[in-house]
Parts: structure tokens; sequence; C-alpha cells
């Protein structure tokens, strides 16, 4: 059994999704994480060890990528690859009978129009066990408080921006969320971003890449 | 005077312009807001920019139609616009650019990815086409597909530019410095992984743009320039990484601090140099200046 949980971190990892993914190349025409998780739950592998397979395989392409081994869309994959595991796994989220590591709130902030780098951030961590919640782009301060109201349990709020002026933008969610909620974890990141740049604006960190995102989130979940 | 080729040919180095979006935003233009829709309502604001370039001594400009591809302007419910936004924008840097200087068509990535299915190919071409073709009617000389990390996408821009205009087009991509100091592409890809499947699409000169500052561009080109050793290669470099000091987003690099590059960008193999975000007239005018300098010199040494 233990070669069949070694294959699905495999896949995962390299984003292999099922037989008929082209995708890797190398990997043609063999099973992939699809196929896995099924054949793993019919041969009574619990929820909970399938799960850490995949987090297992999103940790090691999230590490690739943070050390610019791999790129954006290795990454997209391995997303690709989780997420059909995910679908399986579904009635036993549903059921309770395993549990995401907690919540987390993601947006690209208020007059920054970009979806990818939150939409990356959002896969990895999603990847990594996390409940996700995406209040999309161009979130106004407003909405971010209005999801943490909603969800006083989150572990996390995650701030994107790509354009060098929605920065300010980002400064000024970071401040109107610590003013209401002191306590409310944040991090920010994106492209014109920087580690100085984000703890002048008050955030609790700053993620460089979406692995640094996760790592916050380890390190503070309770 | 249309080939910029040609161009090229007689004038060895030409001078291009500096930014655009964050020249609007200094004149207003709210982060969030539509940048293409000021090509109407804010003519003027968008005139002076392209003016300002003219008299700084740019031997060429974009226009205000980055972000003209219909699905980015859908996102500001712009969509049934495009033709009329894109062809504006190229009649007001004609204007400005009179017949002795060029005009490029500006058409920036469409922020959607391929290869998670949020666009098919088709829907990404005709989107450019149409862009393309209005920036013609318009009345630019070239386009100049820029900023782009997906090799997919920036070949069927390049495509769909050549198929609907004719007109000589340019292509740019975006390089960020691995840990390892390499450079690529959001996407994984190295200058060396672009040039060759660009100029297969129908680019008749590559380059590189935004990024992180002047001096990092000179490996990019150098790398760029190992592939070939005839193509012209742009450079529009960012005035650096930007920071936001008092609540104001600052660049960095001074208009002589960038100029200074100049020669050794020339000498890696650049052929027309100009700025991206963060830059100004000022940077312009410092840099067309070296480029003077720089050819003068080399004049006087060949005669």
């Amino acid at each position: 059994m233990d070669t069949l949980i070694e294959k699905l971190t495999y896949c995962i990892e390299r984003g292999k999704v099922n037989k008929d993914a082209p995708y890797p190349p190398d990997l043609r025409g063999q099973e992939g994480s699809d196929e896995l998780a099924a054949l793993a739950l019919e041969n009574h592998i619990s929820p909970d060890d399938i799960l850490e397979a995949c987090i297992e395989g999103m940790q090691r392409v999230g590490d690739k990528f943070g050390r610019n081994e791999v790129f954006v869309p290795e990454l997209l994959m391995a997303s690709k690859a989780m997420y059909a595991v995910m679908k399986h796994l579904k009635p036993y989220f549903e059921s309770g009978a395993i549990k995401t590591k907690g919540k987390f709130i993601i947006g690209t902030v208020a007059g920054d129009l970009h979806d990818i780098g939150k939409n990356l951030v959002s896969m990895v961590v999603k990847g990594n066990g996390w409940e996700v919640i995406d209040l999309g782009i161009d979130a106004k301060p407003q909405k971010f408080i209005d999801a943490i109201k909603n969800h006083p349990d989150c572990t996390a709020v995650g701030l994107s921006a790509l354009l060098t002026t929605t920065m300010i933008n980002m400064a000024k969610t970071v401040e109107e969320i610590k003013r209401t909620f002191p306590n409310t974890k944040v991090i920010v990141g994106g492209a014109p971003v920087t580690r100085d740049a984000a703890m002048k604006m008050g955030a609790d960190a700053y993620g460089k890449n979406p692995q640094e995102a996760v790592e916050f989130l380890s390190s503070i979940a309770r | 005077m249309h080939s910029i080729l040609h161009a090229l040919r007689q004038k060895k180095v030409l001078v291009s312009d500096g930014a655009w979006g964050t020249m609007l935003q200094k004149r207003g233009l709210q982060p969030g807001e539509c940048p293409e829709v000021w090509n109407v309502t804010h003519r003027e604001d968008v005139e002076a920019v392209a003016r300002g370039y003219i008299n700084a001594g740019s031997d060429c400009i974009l226009t205000n139609s980055f972000g003209g591809h219909p699905v980015k302007l859908k996102h500001f419910g712009f969509e049934e616009q495009a033709r009329e936004l894109n062809r504006i924008a190229a009649e007001i840097s004609r204007e400005a650019a009179g017949n002795d200087h060029f005009v490029l068509g500006s058409m920036g990535p469409t922020g959607t990815l391929l290869m998670m299915g949020e666009i098919t190919e088709g829907e990404m071409y005709d989107g450019f086409a149409i862009q393309a073709e209005a920036l013609k009617i318009g009345g630019v000389d070239a386009i100049c597909v820029e900023t782009m990390s997906d090799l997919e996408e920036a070949t069927i821009a390049v495509k769909a530019a050549r198929e609907a205009t004719g007109l000589e087009v340019f292509c740019t991509f975006t390089f960020e410095q691995t840990l390892k100091g390499e450079y690529r592409t959001m996407m994984g890809l190295a200058p060396s992984m672009i040039v060759q499947p660009l100029k297969e699409a129908g680019a008749c000169i590559i380059g590189t743009n935004c990024g992180n500052g002047m001096e990092r561009m000179i490996d990019i080109v150098k790398e760029l320039r190992t592939c070939d050793s005839e193509i012209p290669i742009l450079v529009h470099a960012n005035a650096g990484i930007p920071t936001i000091k008092d609540g104001i987003t600052t660049f960095p690099e001074t208009p002589e601090g960038m100029a200074s590059y100049v020669p050794t960008l020339i000498v890696a193999g650049a052929s027309i140099i100009g700025g991206c975000c963060g830059t100004t007239s000022e940077h312009v005018k410092a840099i067309a200046y070296k480029i003077r300098e720089y050819l003068s010199q080399l004049n006087n040494n060949g005669a």
C-alpha cells in the first residue's frame, strides 16, 4: 500500500492528473492522481492518509517553486492534480471524517484586477489542506472586514497586489484590518511588494511565494 | 517613413518612450480605473504624455492601449468599445508624433491563462486581431506586443497582429532574476527560449520590458543576442523596484542613473531603448542624450 501512497504523492508533485492527461510528457499513459485516489479509497486507505499524501506532494512542488526550479505552469498542474483528488475526498470533508487545517481569507486589493498571483497562492494553500475564502479581485477594505466578521475563526488574511500603484491600497487595507481586528494576522505579497514594504505597512508577514504563505499559516496555526 | 527596420539600418539605435500607466496616474488616473477609457474621457492628458516623449527626443512612442484586448476591457464593461478605444489610442499618439516619428501600437497580455482553460486560443487570437486592426486604422506604424510571460499567448498575439495588419510586429517579454541568477519569465521561459518561436510567429523585433531596472537588462539582452546576431532588440526598463515613501509610490532610478547603462546596453545588442514603469520624459531625455552621444562618438571613430 505504501507504494500507492508514494505514487499519489509523486503524481501531485509532477501534476499528473489522470491517465489521458498529456502532461507531463514523461508520465504519458500512466495513471494519475484521479485514478490513484479512487484506487486508494477502494483499498481502504484512510482519507486522512490520502490527504496527507497530497499535502506532501504540494509541499514538494511548492518548495521547488520557492527555489525557482519549477515555475507557474508546474504549480498550476500540481493544483489540478490535487483538485482531482479533492473530488474523491469531498464526502469525507462533508461528513467531518477529515478536517481542513483552518481558514485562510485571500483577495487582490482594491484597484487591482490581477488574479493570477492570488489564485496561485490560493491553490497552493488549498493544496496544503486549508480552506480558502477567496474574495476575488478589486476587493475593497470593507470586503475584507466583512469576510473576517463572517469567519471569525480564520487563521489569517492574505492580500495580493500586482500593480506598483495599488500597493498604496494594500497599505490602507492592512491598516483598516488591524484597526478593526488587531489580533487578525495579515500576510501580503505580489510582484511589487518587498519584505521591507510589507513590514512598513504593518503586515505580520510577507510571502515571497505561495510556499511562504503556507509556512506562515503553519507557524501561527493553533 | 513607415518601416522601423529601415530606419534602424540608417540610424543604428532608436530612442523609444517611457512609462504610460504611471504617467497617467500622476495626472489623476485612479488604481482600478480603465486607462484606455482615458483616450476618450481625458484625451488631453493622454496626448500630453505622448507629446512629452516626442519633445524629450523619442524616435518612436507607444499608444495608450496596453489593456485594450477585449477580454481585459471586459473587466470594466468596455468590451464593446474595444475597436474605438484602440483606434483613438493610435490617433492620439499619431497626432503627437506627426509623420516624422514612429507610433507603435501597444498590446499587453490578457491576464488569463490558456493552460487553465480560462480562455481559448481562438478568443485570444480574435481579440488581439481586433485590437491590432483598430490600432492600424488609427495610424500606427507597427504593433508592439509587450510584457509577455507565456510563449503561447505571445505567439498568438504576434500572429494575430501580423495577419490582421501586415505591419512590422515587435514582441517583448518580462523576465525576473531567479535565485540562481538566471532570468526567467513567470511561466519559466529563459530569454534564449523565446527568440526562435517569436521569429517563426512573425516578429521582426524582439525585446524585454518592465523588470527590475536598467542594469539587469544587460544580461537579458546578451542572452537574446546569443540566439540571433541580426534581429533588432528593444529594451523598455523600469526605473528600478518601487518603494512607498510617505504614501507615494516612488521609483529609485534617476534619469542619469538609467542613462549611464546605455552604452553597455548597445554593445550588448540593444537597438531601441526606452523606459517602462516609473520612467518619465526626463528619463527619456537622458537616454536620448546618451544614445546620440554614443552614436556620434561611433561616427567620429569610424570616419
